[in-house]
């Protein structure tokens, strides 16, 4: 991974798209690699379609201007899909990984979706199972690594607990199930 | 107090002024119109002129009105008029008399 | 020297920075997108990681007043501002510089209205760049850090004393979130050292008067003394830059080159874009175009000779100004940077005296024996001084 990866997150306000953003670039200086991690700023309004932004390379980051070319991009609510162009910028072979219960097939063939690698993962289903909530962001870290492989996915395991671990000190079952979430959104992402 | 000082390298920085009681320095007596004449006969020394004075004119010495500062009394009239009806030890006359 | 590498948005790294600095107070009132700094650095005064007094006000130009009266006091006194906010404060900014304090303001660049907008350009700063503060421009988070700190030594400099922005983009720096290096606590407070303040007011043993009137008899002399101290900075910055980089590894001066020495066509500007603009001078390259580029960190006092100096082989150069001057003449760098360069090459030779502050008059004499000086030292070959004063006792 020379080369500069930019990668759009979508949610909806109070999802944590920029939560998401921000404990992707912090993993992502775990491993020593240079990161921006920063959310399109607007009126913020709980449910409004939002978007987030990573860029991650090897070299120090100079750009300060918003992605709009990202070579992935990450679509934390189904139902945004549809009503938001989510593959806006997105060239030949970018990737998209969509939260979803639907397999890839499903999903481009709805979207009549061409060119890309489409990847979905059951998050929310997943972290309602693993977390008690609907909180999809954690587990889509899993699947977005195990599809990118942007980053080391047992370091950044350790990494992420050592994290919990000094959040949640009086809540372990917290930090099992967050674990847990990343690890089977890792092993459980579909692809075509 | 520095007295004319001639260059703007030798002023305090900031424009601060460095010294305290300098506003003794500043003649205040030549802006009066009017001058107050103090009668000690009539004065029964209640000090309400030298409560009331703005610029501090009223001279005391053991306790009673000796003076009045004109270096620095700008005729105001205040002691003239604070100074209790009955008593009226203060007169306001007019300062090109003097001059 | 122990660096840590995280990753912070420019609030926090500021935020980071005015910690280590643990000044005695910090007045302040929220304003988008600087708000994050203050309400980060209250969390700070609430678990006493810091031994500040925070004084959260009604208003800006209270919290400038505020700040002004601590730091008479005898106090190393910081706050944070943005756009309508620094507005507010204007009036105050002017009574900070012309006592002679050296006050720290983190700055977030954002437009001012109308019509309301809450994101980045230089306009709001623009406004106080005639106030007499410092003023440095940032490029990314790790330079809002490092120019805080420095700020501290540059604006206490027994040879400054004036009060300083820094300034970081708002939004595209202030929350955006980069890997930065951070030093350690004691070296940051080892390098801006203890404040002594000159003639701090609660000093009871050497009573002082502060903010008294000065008539046609002084205040030019203080104006004039106020722009030696803005002339004086130039050397300071130069001197804390080098001093930071031998300390810390990177150093800093007015503008940072990049790509310039054989650019045929060269971008100026201030803040984040230079950023995006060195990924544009290398694309250029490889295009074929000898691009480049000039980031001008320092914008108050303006290193003119210098920017003229190292641009002057440059054939094409465009200015990017991020505010407009509404002078119906382009954008404030460029009318500057403009100056600056053809002070040389101009066929016709144009001075400069500052006359009149304060009231101070200007006699006909005076003005025949400018004029008439200039003439004879054009007759006589002679070189004239291009800026200086006419009627401040020297
Ligand atoms: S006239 Fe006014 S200034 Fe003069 S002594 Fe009386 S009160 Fe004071
Ligand atoms: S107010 Fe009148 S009576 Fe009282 S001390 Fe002054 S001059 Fe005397």
């Amino acid at each position: 991974m020379g080369e500069l990866i930019e990668i759009r997150w979508h949610g909806r306000g109070g999802q944590g798209a920029k939560t998401a953003a921000l404990l992707l670039a912090d993993a992502a200086l775990g491993e020593g690699k240079h990161i921006q991690a920063f959310p399109e700023y607007g009126p913020e309004r709980m449910g409004a379609p939002v978007q987030a932004f990573n860029r991650i390379s090897e070299e120090p980051i100079r750009l300060h201007c918003q992605v709009t070319n990202p070579s992935i991009v990450v679509v934390l609510d189904p139902t945004l899909v549809g009503s938001v162009n989510v593959v806006a910028g997105l060239p030949e072979d970018g990737i998209i990984l969509i939260n979803t219960a639907e397999t890839p097939a499903a999903v481009r063939e709805r979207l009549s979706i061409k060119g890309l690698k489409v990847f979905t993962v059951d998050a929310s289903g997943i972290a309602k199972e693993k977390i008690g909530r609907d909180v999809p962001n954690t587990p889509m870290m899993g699947a977005l690594i195990k599809v990118t492989n942007l980053l080391d996915f047992t370091k950044m395991l350790e990494d992420n607990k050592k994290k919990l671990t000094k959040k949640f000190r009086n809540k372990p079952e917290v930090i099992a199930g967050n674990l847990e979430a990343i690890e089977t959104a890792y092993r459980e992402v579909k692809s075509e | 107090m520095k007295e004319n000082i001639n260059s703007w390298k030798d002023l305090p920085i900031g424009g601060i002024v460095d010294e305290p009681g300098t506003a003794m320095a500043y003649k205040t007596g030549d802006w009066r119109t009017l001058r107050p004449i103090h009668n000690s006969e009539k004065c029964i020394n209640c000090l309400a002129c030298w409560i009331y004075c703005p610029d501090s004119a009223i001279i005391l010495k053991d306790g009673k009105v000796e003076s009045i500062d004109l270096e620095h009394c700008k005729g105001c009239g205040i002691c003239a008029h604070e100074c209790p009806p009955k008593v009226k030890a203060i007169e306001m006359v007019d300062e090109a008399d003097f001059r | 020297m122990g660096k840590t590498r995280v990753a912070r948005t420019g609030n926090e790294a500021m935020a980071e920075a005015i910690r280590q600095i643990n000044p005695d107070v910090v007045a302040a009132y929220p304003i988008t997108p600087a708000t994050e700094v203050m309400q980060i650095f209250a969390t700070y005064v609430a678990d006493g990681l810091v031994d500040t007094e925070l004084v959260p006000t009604e208003s800006e130009h209270s919290a400038m007043s505020a700040a002004i009266g601590a730091q008479v006091a005898g106090a190393r006194t910081m706050t944070a501002t943005s756009s309508q906010g620094l507005a507010l404060m204007y009036e105050m900014l002017y009574i900070a510089a012309g006592l002679r304090l050296p006050l720290i303001m983190a700055e977030v660049n954002r437009a001012l209205s109308a019509p309301i907008n809450i994101h980045c350009d230089h306009g709001d700063t623009m406004g106080g760049r005639d106030a007499g503060w410092i003023q440095i421009f940032s490029e990314n988070s790790q330079e809002a850090y490092d120019n805080l700190i420095q700020a501290v030594r540059i604006a206490e400099h027994s040879d400054v004393l004036l009060p300083i922005m820094v300034t970081t983009d708002g939004f595209i720096i202030s929350h955006a979130m980069e890997d930065i290096d951070i030093y350690s606590d004691g070296e940051v407070r080892d390098f801006i050292g203890t404040y002594k303040p000159l003639q701090p007011a609660l000093d009871y043993k050497k009573p002082i008067t502060v903010g008294s009137i000065d008539f046609v008899d002084y205040y030019f002399e203080h104006r004039r003394a106020l722009a030696q101290a803005m002339s004086n900075a130039k050397n300071a910055i130069l001197e804390v830059g080098r001093e930071f980089g031998s300390k810390f590894g990177q150093e800093y001066g007015f503008y940072e080159a990049y790509k310039l020495d054989d650019a045929e066509v060269a971008m100026v500007c201030l803040g984040s874009t230079a950023g995006t603009g060195k990924d544009a001078v290398d694309n250029l390259r490889k295009r074929g175009i000898k691009a480049g580029l000039l980031k001008v960190r320092v914008f108050r006092p303006f290193p003119a000779e210098e920017l003229a100096a190292r641009l002057k082989d440059v054939p094409q150069i465009c200015v990017l100004d991020r505010s407009d001057a509404l002078a119906a003449t382009g954008g404030p760098l460029y009318a500057e940077l403009l100056a600056a360069m053809f002070e040389d090459r101009a066929d016709h030779t144009v001075i400069n005296r500052i006359y009149g502050l304060g009231g101070r008059d200007i006699k006909v004499g005076e003005i025949e024996e400018l004029l008439s000086s200039q003439v004879s030292a054009a007759a006589g070959g002679k070189s004239i001084d291009r800026i200086g004063y006419l009627g401040v006792r020297e």
